[in-house]
C-alpha cells in the first residue's frame, strides 16, 4: 500500500452566522494515498467542499486534526497555510478562477513563478492539450478551454494533492469529459493524489475509491476495483 | 429617519454599505465649497466692511500733497466740478521717542481743523477726544499703535516736531479710514509699534511747523459718477504752483491699495481652487457610481422587470448622488463659515476696521451648494444614464467580461521583464485608460495645489534676499522733511557708529510712456554706489549709468518701456516741466515702482545743485544705542528706516500668516489625495476581489496579493507627480499675477524644494489611505469567491 497523504480524524467545522450555529463536519475520519484519485459525492451542504477547503489549507477544522505528511494543518497559522498552499496542493474550481488580465500561458507562469520545482508553462498547457492557445486571454477561451488552463495552472508547480471542487460543474458534459480526461492524464502520469467533488454520480467509475458525504459525515465508501476511463462516462 | 418606501430603504443601506468611499467624496465637496464660502464670503465681508467705512467716514476720493499753499485754495478746489468736499490740512513725518524703546518711531503728524466738523477722512473715536484748539500738547493717536505700547489717554510719550522735542499726552485713541494698512516709512509690513499716526489741533501744528494759514495736503471727496481724471487734471492746475506733487485717487493711496490687493488675491482664490475640488469631486461620483451600478446591475434589471421605470431607476441614483453631496455641502457650510470666522481674525490683526464683521450673503451659500450640486449631478450622469437605459433582459445578464489585450512595451520583450502580478497591474490600468487618467490627474490636482501653497514661499524668499540681502545692505536709512545740501552727508557720516553712508535724492515726477503714466519718485544715487546696490534682471550688479534711466521689471511692464526707449519725465517739484530719458537697462525691485538715475544727472535735469532727500548708512552695532539718540536729535530727520527690524517683522508676518494659509492647504490636498486614492482602491477592490482572493487560494501572500493593487497604485501616484507639477506651475502663475501691484511685485517662482514638499505630502497621504485598503486584502473571503460566478 502506498504511504498516506492525507490522516483526517473526527474533524468537524462549525460556522456561526449571527446566532445560528452551523454544523457543517460532524466527525470525519479518513486516509488518502500517495496517488490515488478520489471522487467526494454528495448532496449541497452536506460537508464536502468544507472538507476539502480543510484539506486545501483554505479553513481550519473546529475539532480533530488534519494530517499533511508530517505537517499537522490544524496547527498551522495563517502565513503557514498559505506556504503550504504554495508549495504542495494544487487546486482546481467549478468557475476556473483565470485572471481575466493574463493569458493563458500567463495564467500558469503566475504559479510556476513562486513554486520550488515547476514545470515550464508551455509544458502544462501541452498536457492539457492547449499549446495552441497559449497567448489567448481568458475571455478568449471556452469554459472547457478555461478550465484546462485552470488545471495546467494547478499541476504546473508538480503539486502533491490536486484538489478539485466540481471541475465539470460548470461545463457540459462532453467538455466535461476532456476535463476529465486531463485530471486522469495527470493523476496516471504523474501520480499526483487527486480529490474530486461532485454531485454527479456518473464520475464516481473514474476514482479508486468514492466517499459519499450526508449531513456533514461519510456515510459509505466505495472502492472501484476496476477503474473507467473519463471517455466512457456519461451524464 | 422614516424611509417608507423600499427604494428609499435600500438607498439609505447602499449609503451605509460604502460609507467610507461616500465621506471621502463628501470632504472632497466639502473642501470645494469652504474655499468657494471663505474666499467669496471674505471678499464680499471685506468689500462691504471697507465701503461702508468709506462712506460713513467720507473717505477721500482724490489726495494732493504740495509744499505750502495758502488757506483760501481751499474755496478755489470747491469750485472744481464733481468735487463735494474739500479737506485741507498739514501732514508732516516726524521721529518719536517712545518710553522703553531705544529706536526712534517714526509717524505721520495729521492736523484736524479746530472750528468746524472735519469734512473728508473724518476719525472713528475709539476713546477719548480729538485735540483742544491751540493745544499743542495734545495728541490723537490710531489705536493699532496705542495697543501696541499699552498706551491709554493720558499716556504721554515724546515727538521730535520741526527739530524740537515735545511731549505729546494723548486724549483720543482713533482709527481712520485713510490707515486701515498703516504702513510706515520703509516697511514691508505694517508695524504698529514703530509707525504711529498722529493727529493734532491744526491751529497748533500750524504753529509748530510755521505753516499759519496754509497748508500742504489736500483731500477730495468726489461726488457720484464724476470723471476722477477731469478732477485730477483740475486739482493739478491750481495746486501746481503751490508745489503739488500731483494728485492721485485711491488706486494710488497705500491703505486703499493694500485692501485692493487683498481683495484681487481673495478673487484669484475664489477662481482657481473651488473648481479643483468640483471637478475632481465630480470624477469621484462618476468612478463610485459606476461600479456601485456595475454590481447592481441584476438589481437594476429586476426592478425593471418589476416595472419600474426608466425615470424611477434615474432618480434612484440621483437620489444617492444628493446625498453625497448634501453631506458634503453640510460639512463645507461649517467649514467655510469656520474658516472665514478665521480669516477675519487676521484681517483684524492686519487692518484696521472700526468693525468688523463676517457676515457672508446667503447668495454664497447658495452659489456654492448650486456648483456643488451640479457637478456632483454631471459626475454621475452618464453612469446613471446607462443605468436607466438598460434593457432589463441586458441588465440581468452579467456584463460582457473585460477584453484585455497586450500592450505596445511587451511587444519590445519588455514585458518578459516584470512578474505576472506586475504585468496584472499594469494591464489593469490600460484596460480603463480613461480612468486611470482621470486618477492620475486627480492625484496631480493635489500636488497642484500644494505646488500652488507653497511656492508663495519661494516667492518670499527671493523677496527677502534680493531686498534686504542683495540690494538694500544698509542697516537704516534716514530721510529728511525737506531737500537738504551736500552737507547733510558728512553730518550723517560723523553720527556715532556710523561707519559709512551714501546719499539719495527721491524727485517726484510723472514718468510716461505715450498714453501710459505713473506717479513715482525717480531716486538719484551716488555713481560709486557701496551699501545699496541695484541688481539687473538676470541679478547681476548694475553701476549707474551716467546718463538715463534704470527702471524696475515692473515700471518697464506698465508703462510699456524697453532698454533703448525714451521715456517723458514730468518734473513735479522745483523747476517744473517736462524733460525726456532714455532707459538704459530695465533693473530688479520688488517694492514699489523703482526708477534710478545717477543724482549728478538727475541735479542736472533739475537744473539745481547736489541735493540729497535721505542718507543711506551702516553703523556699529556696539554703537547703536548712541546713533539713535543722536537720531532723534537730529534736526530736519522725517523718518528712519531700520533694515533689521523690518525684515523680523516681514518674516513674523509671514510665518504668522502664510503658515495658517499653507496648512489649510495641506489639509486641502490631503483631502483630495486621500479622496481619490481611497476610491480608486476600494473600487478596484471591489472590481477585482475575486480575483486577488484566487491568488490568495493558489499560495500567493497577503503581501504579494497587496502588491498588485500597490503597484497600480505606485504608478499612478508617480506619473501623477510631474503632471501635478506642470499644472501647479501653472495655478502658481495664475495666482501669482493677482498678487503683484504697483506696490510689490511678487516674482513667480517655483523651487525644486516646494514641488518635493508637494510630492512628499501627496505621497505620504496616497500612502496611507493605501495601508487603510490594504487591511481589508488581508481580510478577503477565500472561500466565498471559489463558489460564485464572477
Amino acid at each position: 500500500m502506498a504511504g498516506i497523504v492525507f490522516e483526517a480524524r473526527d474533524v468537524t467545522k462549525v460556522y456561526h452566522t449571527g446566532d445560528v450555529e452551523v454544523h457543517a463536519l460532524r466527525g470525519v475520519d479518513v486516509d488518502l494515498y500517495e496517488g490515488e484519485m478520489a471522487v467526494l459525492l454528495g448532496p449541497s451542504g452536506s460537508g464536502k467542499s468544507t472538507f476539502l477547503n480543510i484539506l486545501g489549507g483554505l479553513d481550519h477544522a473546529t475539532s480533530g486534526f488534519v494530517r499533511f505528511r508530517d505537517h499537522m494543518l490544524s496547527e498551522l497559522g495563517e502565513g503557514g497555510l498559505t506556504r503550504y498552499r504554495r508549495d504542495h496542493v494544487g487546486f482546481v474550481f467549478q468557475f476556473y478562477n483565470l485572471i481575466p488580465s493574463l493569458t493563458a500561458l500567463e495564467n500558469v507562469a503566475l504559479v510556476t513563478e513562486i513554486a520550488r520545482d515547476p514545470m515550464k508553462p508551455a509544458e502544462a498547457l501541452a498536457l492539457v492539450g492547449l499549446e495552441e492557445r497559449a497567448s489567448h486571454f481568458p475571455a478568449q477561451l471556452s469554459g472547457g478551454e478555461q478550465q484546462r488552463v485552470a488545471i495546467a495552472r494547478a499541476i504546473a508547480k508538480q503539486p502533491d494533492v490536486l484538489l478539485c471542487d466540481e471541475p465539470t460543474g460548470a461545463l457540459d458534459s462532453k467538455t466535461g469529459v476532456r476535463v476529465l480526461e486531463a485530471l486522469d492524464a495527470v493523476n496516471r502520469e504523474l501520480g499526483t493524489a487527486t480529490a474530486i467533488i461532485t454531485h454527479n454520480a456518473g464520475i464516481q467509475a473514474i476514482a479508486h475509491r468514492v466517499f459519499f458525504f450526508a449531513d456533514g459525515r461519510i456515510v459509505d465508501t466505495i472502492v472501484n476495483d476496476t477503474r473507467v476511463p473519463p471517455s466512457e462516462v456519461t451524464w | 429617519m422614516i424611509l417608507r418606501r423600499p427604494l428609499d430603504r435600500k438607498l439609505f443601506r447602499d449609503l451605509l454599505h460604502i460609507w467610507a468611499q461616500a465621506l471621502a467624496i463628501a470632504m472632497v465637496m466639502a473642501s470645494g465649497v469652504a474655499t468657494l464660502i471663505l474666499a467669496v464670503g471674505a471678499q464680499g465681508s471685506l468689500e462691504e466692511i471697507r465701503s461702508t467705512y468709506y462712506e460713513r467716514f467720507r473717505f477721500a476720493d482724490v489726495f494732493a500733497t504740495v509744499t505750502r499753499a495758502p488757506g483760501f485754495v481751499r474755496e478755489q478746489l470747491l469750485t472744481v466740478d464733481g468735487v463735494s468736499a474739500v479737506e485741507t490740512r498739514i501732514a508732516q513725518f516726524a521721529l518719536l521717542d517712545i518710553p522703553g524703546m531705544v529706536e526712534p518711531a517714526n509717524s505721520i503728524v495729521l492736523s484736524l481743523p479746530d472750528h468746524r466738523e472735519t469734512a473728508v477722512n473724518r476719525l472713528y473715536m475709539k476713546t477719548g477726544r480729538t485735540p483742544e484748539p491751540g493745544r499743542a500738547d495734545e495728541v490723537t493717536v490710531n489705536e493699532a499703535f496705542a495697543l501696541a505700547h499699552g498706551f491709554t489717554l493720558g499716556s504721554p510719550f515724546e515727538a521730535i516736531l520741526n527739530g524740537r522735542k515735545r511731549t505729546l499726552t494723548i486724549v483720543g485713541i482713533a482709527l481712520s479710514p485713510e490707515y486701515v494698512y498703516a504702513l510706515g516709512p520703509g516697511d514691508l509690513v505694517p508695524d504698529d509699534r514703530r509707525f504711529a499716526v498722529l493727529w493734532m489741533s491744526e491751529e497748533a501744528l500750524a504753529g509748530l511747523f510755521d505753516l499759519e494759514g496754509a497748508f500742504n495736503s489736500v483731500l477730495i471727496k468726489l461726488l457720484n459718477g464724476v470723471n476722477e481724471r477731469d478732477v485730477i487734471g483740475a486739482v493739478d492746475a491750481i495746486l501746481a504752483r503751490y508745489g503739488s506733487t500731483g494728485a492721485y485717487g485711491r488706486e494710488d493711496q497705500i491703505s486703499h491699495a493694500f485692501l485692493d490687493g487683498e481683495l484681487r488675491q481673495l478673487d484669484a482664490l475664489a477662481r482657481v481652487i473651488p473648481p479643483i475640488f468640483l471637478a475632481v469631486s465630480a470624477f469621484l461620483i462618476n468612478m463610485i457610481l459606476s461600479r456601485l451600478i456595475a454590481l447592481e446591475r441584476e438589481q437594476i434589471g429586476l426592478l425593471k422587470a418589476l416595472g419600474y421605470g426608466r425615470l424611477a431607476v434615474a432618480t434612484h441614483y440621483f437620489k444617492l448622488i444628493l446625498a453625497i453631496t448634501a453631506v458634503g455641502i453640510l460639512i463645507g457650510f461649517a467649514g467655510g463659515t469656520w474658516l472665514g470666522r478665521g480669516l477675519t481674525r487676521l484681517y483684524a490683526d492686519f487692518f484696521h476696521f472700526p468693525f468688523l464683521i463676517f457676515r457672508i450673503d446667503p447668495a454664497v451659500y447658495a452659489l456654492a451648494a448650486g456648483v456643488t450640486v451640479l457637478a456632483g449631478l454631471a459626475g454621475g450622469l452618464r453612469s446613471v444614464w446607462s443605468a436607466a437605459s438598460m434593457p432589463p433582459a441586458v441588465a440581468m445578464q452579467p456584463p460582457a467580461p473585460p477584453r484585455y489585450r497586450r500592450l505596445w512595451f511587451e511587444l519590445t520583450g519588455m514585458g518578459r521583464l516584470v512578474s505576472q502580478l506586475t504585468m496584472m497591474a499594469v494591464r489593469n490600468l490600460f484596460r480603463w485608460p480613461l480612468r486611470a487618467a482621470l486618477t492620475i490627474l486627480g492625484v496631480a490636482m493635489s500636488a497642484a495645489l500644494l505646488v500652488t501653497s507653497l511656492s508663495p514661499l519661494d516667492s518670499l524668499d527671493d523677496m527677502i534676499d534680493i531686498t534686504y540681502y542683495r540690494t538694500e545692505r544698509q542697516d537704516a536709512t534716514i530721510t529728511f522733511t525737506d531737500e537738504k545740501g551736500p552737507a547733510a552727508l558728512l553730518e550723517a557720516a560723523r553720527l556715532p557708529g556710523v561707519m559709512q553712508a551714501e546719499s539719495e535724492l527721491a524727485v517726484p515726477v510723472r514718468l510716461k510712456n505715450g498714453h501710459l503714466f505713473r506717479r513715482l519718485a525717480i531716486v538719484g544715487k551716488p555713481r560709486e554706489l557701496e551699501l545699496s546696490r541695484i541688481l539687473d534682471a538676470d541679478q547681476r550688479s548694475v553701476a549707474v549709468p551716467e546718463s538715463g534711466l534704470l527702471i524696475s521689471e515692473r515700471v518697464a511692464e506698465v508703462l510699456d518701456l524697453k532698454e533703448g526707449d525714451m521715456a517723458e519725465i514730468e518734473i513735479l517739484e522745483g523747476r517744473r516741466g517736462t524733460v525726456y530719458a532714455p532707459v538704459r537697462r530695465i533693473i530688479r525691485a520688488y517694492f514699489g515702482l523703482t526708477v534710478y538715475m545717477s543724482e549728478d544727472a538727475l541735479a542736472d535735469m533739475l537744473d539745481e545743485g547736489p541735493r540729497l532727500s535721505g542718507v543711506h548708512v551702516i553703523y556699529d552695532r556696539a554703537e547703536e544705542n548712541a546713533l539713535y539718540r543722536a537720531i532723534k536729535a537730529l534736526p530736519g530727520a522725517a523718518s528712519i528706516a531700520l533694515r533689521k527690524v523690518s525684515l523680523q517683522k516681514f518674516r513674523e508676518t509671514i510665518n504668522e500668516n502664510i503658515n495658517i494659509m499653507i496648512s489649510v492647504y495641506i489639509v486641502l490636498g490631503v483631502v483630495i489625495t486621500f479622496g481619490v486614492v481611497y476610491n480608486s482602491a476600494r473600487i478596484q477592490l471591489s472590481e477585482r476581489g475575486r480575483e486577488l482572493a484566487s491568488l490568495r487560494v493558489l499560495g500567493f501572500t497577503r503581501r504579494e496579493v497587496a502588491s498588485v493593487l500597490m503597484i497600480q497604485l505606485v504608478i499612478i501616484v508617480v506619473l501623477a507627480q510631474p503632471l501635478g507639477w506642470v499644472l501647479g506651475y501653472g495655478f502658481s502663475w495664475t495666482t501669482n499675477q493677482a498678487f503683484s501691484s504697483d506696490l510689490y511685485t511678487v516674482p513667480f517662482i517655483v523651487t525644486p524644494v516646494s514641488y518635493a514638499r508637494a510630492s512628499l505630502i501627496v505621497i505620504a497621504a496616497a500612502f496611507v489611505s493605501a495601508m487603510i485598503v490594504r487591511r481589508r486584502i488581508d481580510t478577503l473571503d477565500l472561500i466565498a469567491v471559489l463558489k460564485t460566478r464572477e
